[in-house]
C-alpha cells in the first residue's frame, strides 16, 4: 500500500501544471473555444513536445511507457483548467483501442503519429437507441470483396469532428444486444459515405453525429478480431471512466477553491458570508465529497489494469458512482454558494459545473452503474 | 502508487486471521455475529487473549508492552478484529489513557498503570463531559482544590460510558478557576473509582441499555501523584488524547461486517413475493453502501499511509472526515440490518425474555439486536466530538473559514 508519487510522476505533474498555468486562464480558454475546432492546435503541439500525447504508449511506438497513474495526473491538471483539447478522445479512447486491439503494423503506423500530435482519433461507438448499453450496436458491417461495408449511425462521438481517423464499432454478426458479433474498424474521416455533423456539447467540448452509408473499409483497417470487440470496448470505456474521474477531481478542486475564496471575500450584512456556519458546514461537506471523489479516482486508476475482469468492473463501477455523486454535490453547491454570479455565463463556476455534468453522463451515469452493482448483490 | 497490500502486509493479515480463527471463543464470536454489544466479560476475556500474544495494546510501542506495529498494521488489525467479529479492545484503556501516559505520564505512573491497562486488570472510563460542558468542553466546572498532597474533587461528570464497570477514571478538573483563559486552569487526574465520595448513577439510553452514567464527586481525595502532566496543563493532555489515533475512528470493519450480515440474513426474509436479497431497492441500498465504504476505505488508506511516512504523530486534518463519514456509515449499516428484520425488529423481546426465562425463543435474536444497535449508535455522531463540531474543526483548520 503506497499513495506516494514517484519522482518522475511529480515532475510530470509539475511540468503539466506549469504549461497549463501559462496557457490556460479563463479568458485564454474563451479564445480556444472560438477557434474553428473549439480547441487549440498550438497547445496540442506543446502537449506533444512535453510527451503527453505518447504518455501511455510503449517506447517502441514513440511513447513514454506511462501507466494509468500518469494519465490520472495529466487529466486532473486538465480538469483544473477545463482543457478543451481532444486528449480523452485521441490518447485515452483511441489510444486504448490501438494498444489493446491493434496489430503490430497498426500500432507502428499510428501510435507514433498520435504521440507527435499529427493524428487525432475518436471512438465512435454510442448509438441513439443504446443509451449507455455497450452491447447495443445496430450499425452493420458486411463483407464486400476483400473488405467491408459499414452502414448505420453513431451519436455523441467525442471530438468526432476533429478526428482524422475514427474507431467505429459495427455488428458483423448477432442480434442487437448481443455482446458477441461486434467488430472495430478504422474509418478515415474522408471516406466516401461518411457524413459528420459537428456541434458543441453543453460544456463547450466538441462532438459529432456520424452517419455511415455504404462506407468501404479495407481488411487491414479491421481493429482486432472479427466479432470479438466487446471486451475491448469495455476496456476502452473503463479507460475513459478512469481518465474522466481524474478530470472531474481537478474540476472539483477548482470549484472548491473558488467557492472558498468567494466565501472569504464576499461581504453581506457587514461581514464575509463565510462567517455563517451554515455555509461553513456546506463547504466542509464539499471538501468531504472532493476527498471521496479523489479516493475513487485513485481507485479507478489503480484498477484499470487489474487482470481479474469481475473485480475490475466492480471497482470501476463503484468509482464512477462515487465520482459522479461527489462531483454533482460539489458543483451544485459551488453554484449555490456563489449565488447569482454562479449562474452567469461570464463566470467560471458554471463552466466547471457543466463539464462535471457532461462527464457524469458519459460512459454510463451514476444510476446506470449503481444498477449494475445492485444486480450483482448476492 | 499502489493500492494493494504488500506481501508482508498480506502475510500479517493472514497471521491475524489464523489467530482469530483459532483463539476467539466460539460463543463470543456468535454473540458478536448476532449483533450483541460485547459484555464486560466478553471484552475482558478477548482483550486478555490478545494481550497474552502482545497484541491488546495494538497502538503502543514495544517498550510499553505493545507490538510496535506500523499505522498500516494497526489499521489491518482493527479491521480484522471487527470482521472476525470480535469485541474491540477497550478504547479507554488502549487508545486513550495508554497513549496519554506514554506521552505525559511520570515513570511511576507508567509502570503502575500501563501493564494493567493492556491486560484490562483496570477498567478505565473517561470523565470529560459535564452537564454544562458538552461540545464546549473547556467550560467544565468540576473543581479540584489542593489540600497538602491531595486534591479535593467536587462536581459532576455525565455521559460517562461504562463508569459502572470502571476501576479508574481519567478526569479533567478545574484547578485554577481564576485562569485568564478557561483552557489554562484545567488539570488531568487519575481517580480510583473506589475512593469514598464517588457516586455512579445509571443513565438508561434509548436502546434500553445501561451504558452511560452520571458520576458525582463529593469531597473525593485524589493524591497529587495521580495528576498527569503539569498542574493547569491538562488541556494539552486532552487535546492530545482527542487527536490521537483518529484513523481507527471510522470503524470500517464494523460497517463491512454489518453489510455482510445484512446480506446473509436478507436471503431468509421475503419482499414482494421473493427473497429480500433479490429486491431491487434493497440491492441498490447495498450497492450504494458498499460504494461509500470503498471510498472511505481508500481515504483511510491515504490518511494511514501518509501517517506511516511522516512519523510526526500529528493527526491528519482528514481524520475529521473519517470520523464524520465513518459514523454516518456505521449508522447507515446498522439501520440496514434493522430494516432486514422488518416488523420482527420492532418488538422489545429482551424485556419479555427477562420476565419469562423458560418460554421458547421469540423472534430472531439478530433482529432485536440490530434495533438495539441502531438505537445505540445514534450516539456515534455525538460522541468523540459531534459531527457538527468536526465540521467546525475542518472549516477552521483545513478551509481557513
Amino acid at each position: 500500500m503506497d499513495f506516494e508519487l514517484s519522482e518522475e510522476q511529480r515532475m510530470l505533474r509539475d511540468s503539466v501544471e506549469r504549461l497549463l498555468a501559462d496557457h490556460y486562464g479563463f479568458d485564454k480558454r474563451r479564445g480556444y473555444l472560438a477557434e474553428p475546432e473549439g480547441w487549440s492546435r498550438a497547445l496540442w503541439a506543446q502537449y506533444a513536445e512535453l510527451g503527453l500525447l505518447g504518455l501511455p504508449f510503449a517506447e517502441d511506438h514513440g511513447g513514454f511507457g506511462g501507466g494509468p497513474i500518469e494519465v490520472m495526473l495529466v487529466m486532473e491538471a486538465f480538469g483544473r483548467v477545463l482543457a478543451l483539447e481532444p486528449y480523452l478522445a485521441t490518447v485515452v479512447l483511441g489510444g486504448t483501442a490501438l494498444r489493446l486491439a491493434g496489430s503490430d503494423a497498426q500500432k507502428t503506423a499510428l501510435l507514433p503519429r498520435v504521440a507527435k500530435g499529427d493524428l487525432i482519433l475518436a471512438f465512435a461507438h454510442g448509438e441513439r437507441q443504446a443509451r449507455y448499453d455497450l452491447s447495443d450496436v445496430m450499425t452493420t458491417a458486411k463483407r464486400k470483396g476483400s473488405g467491408w461495408v459499414l452502414d448505420g449511425a453513431k451519436t455523441v462521438v467525442l471530438h468526432g469532428d476533429s478526428a482524422q481517423r475514427l474507431v467505429v464499432s459495427a455488428r458483423t454478426s448477432g442480434e442487437r444486444d448481443d455482446p458477441d458479433g461486434i467488430t472495430l474498424f478504422f474509418v478515415d474521416a474522408a471516406a466516401n459515405g461518411l457524413a459528420r455533423r459537428s456541434y458543441p456539447m453543453r460544456d463547450g467540448t466538441r462532438a459529432a453525429e456520424l452517419s455511415l452509408s455504404d462506407v468501404k473499409v479495407r481488411e487491414e483497417d479491421v481493429l482486432g478480431e472479427i466479432g470479438a470487440a466487446f471486451p475491448v470496448i469495455e476496456r476502452i470505456v473503463e479507460a475513459g471512466i478512469a481518465a474522466t474521474a481524474a478530470e472531474a477531481v481537478g474540476a472539483m478542486e477548482a470549484m472548491h477553491e473558488m467557492t472558498l475564496e468567494y466565501l472569504k471575500t464576499r461581504q453581506q450584512f457587514g461581514r464575509p458570508i463565510g462567517d455563517n456556519q451554515a455555509l461553513q458546514h456546506r463547504a466542509t461537506e464539499m471538501l468531504m465529497e472532493l476527498e471521496r471523489g479523489r479516493s475513487m479516482a485513485m481507485l479507478v486508476a489503480m484498477m484499470v489494469d487489474e487482470p481479474d475482469a469481475t473485480e475490475r468492473a466492480r471497482n470501476i463501477a463503484m468509482a464512477k458512482v462515487g465520482v459522479g455523486q461527489a462531483s454533482k454535490f460539489v458543483s451544485q453547491n459551488a453554484v449555490q454558494l456563489h449565488g447569482g454570479i454562479g449562474m452567469t455565463e461570464e463566470y467560471a463556476i458554471g463552466h466547471y459545473f457543466r463539464r462535471c455534468m457532461v462527464i457524469e453522463h458519459t460512459f454510463g451515469d451514476t444510476a446506470h452503474h449503481l444498477s449494475r452493482l445492485a444486480d450483482q448483490v448476492r | 502508487m499502489d493500492l494493494r497490500f504488500t506481501a508482508d502486509e498480506l502475510a500479517f493479515r493472514d497471521e491475524l486471521r489464523e489467530f482469530f480463527a483459532a483463539n476467539l471463543p466460539q460463543n463470543i464470536r456468535e454473540r458478536m455475529r448476532l449483533g450483541h454489544a460485547p459484555s464486560k466479560e466478553d471484552t475482558v476475556t478477548w482483550q486478555r487473549i490478545l494481550n497474552r500474544h502482545g497484541w491488546a495494546a495494538y497502538s503502543w510501542p514495544k517498550e510499553y508492552g505493545g507490538p510496535g506495529w506500523t499505522p498500516v498494521q494497526r489499521m489491518i488489525f482493527l479491521e480484522e478484529n471487527q470482521l472476525a467479529p470480535a469485541p474491540e479492545v477497550s478504547s479507554f484503556n488502549i487508545t486513550m489513557i495508554g497513549p496519554v501516559l506514554i506521552q505525559f505520564g511520570a515513570e511511576e505512573q507508567k509502570q503502575r498503570f500501563l501493564p494493567r491497562a493492556a491486560n484490562i486488570d483496570d477498567w478505565w472510563c473517561q470523565g470529560f463531559s459535564e452537564p454544562g460542558a458538552g461540545s464546549d468542553l473547556a467550560s467544565l466546572k468540576t473543581a479540584a482544590k489542593l489540600d497538602g498532597d491531595h486534591y479535593i474533587v467536587n462536581g459532576q461528570k455525565i455521559w460517562t460510558s461504562t463508569a459502572h464497570h470502571a476501576d479508574w477514571c481519567f478526569c479533567l478538573v478545574r484547578t485554577d478557576p481564576q485562569a485568564p483563559k478557561r483552557q489554562q486552569g484545567i488539570s488531568f487526574l487519575l481517580i480510583d473509582m473506589k475512593t469514598s465520595g464517588i457516586t455512579v448513577r445509571p443513565i438508561i439510553s434509548i436502546d434500553g441499555s445501561h451504558h452511560l452514567n452520571e458520576v458525582f464527586f463529593d469531597h473525593v481525595r485524589v493524591p497529587v501523584s495521580l495528576r498527569v502532566g503539569e498542574e493547569n496543563r491538562g488541556w494539552d493532555v486532552a487535546k492530545f488524547l482527542l487527536g490521537h489515533e483518529r484513523t481507527g475512528i471510522a470503524r470500517l470493519g464494523k460497517s463491512k461486517e454489518r453489510v455482510k450480515f445484512a446480506r446473509e440474513s436478507a436471503r431468509d426474509m421475503r419482499a414482494n413475493g421473493r427473497p429480500l436479497i433479490e429486491d431491487p431497492a434493497f440491492r441498490h441500498r447495498i450497492a450504494q453502501l458498499e460504494t461509500d465504504i470503498k471510498a472511505l476505505e481508500i481515504t483511510q488508506m491515504r490518511v494511514v499511509s501518509a501517517h506511516d511516512r511522516s512519523h510526526d504523530g500529528k493527526p491528519d486534518p482528514l481524520s475529521s472526515v473519517l470520523k464524520v463519514r465513518g459514523t454516518e456509515l456505521l449508522q447507515a449499516t446498522t439501520e440496514l440490518a434493522m430494516d432486514v428484520g422488518g416488523p420482527l425488529s420492532m418488538p422489545d423481546w429482551a424485556q419479555e425474555l427477562a420476565a419469562l426465562s423458560n418460554e421458547p425463543e421469540l423472534g430472531p435474536e439478530w433482529a432485536t439486536e440490530a434495533t438495539r444497535s441502531y438505537l445505540f449508535l445514534r450516539a456515534a455522531s455525538i460522541y468523540g466530538g459531534t459531527n457538527e463540531i468536526q465540521k467546525n474543526i475542518l472549516s477552521k483548520a483545513v478551509l481557513g473559514l
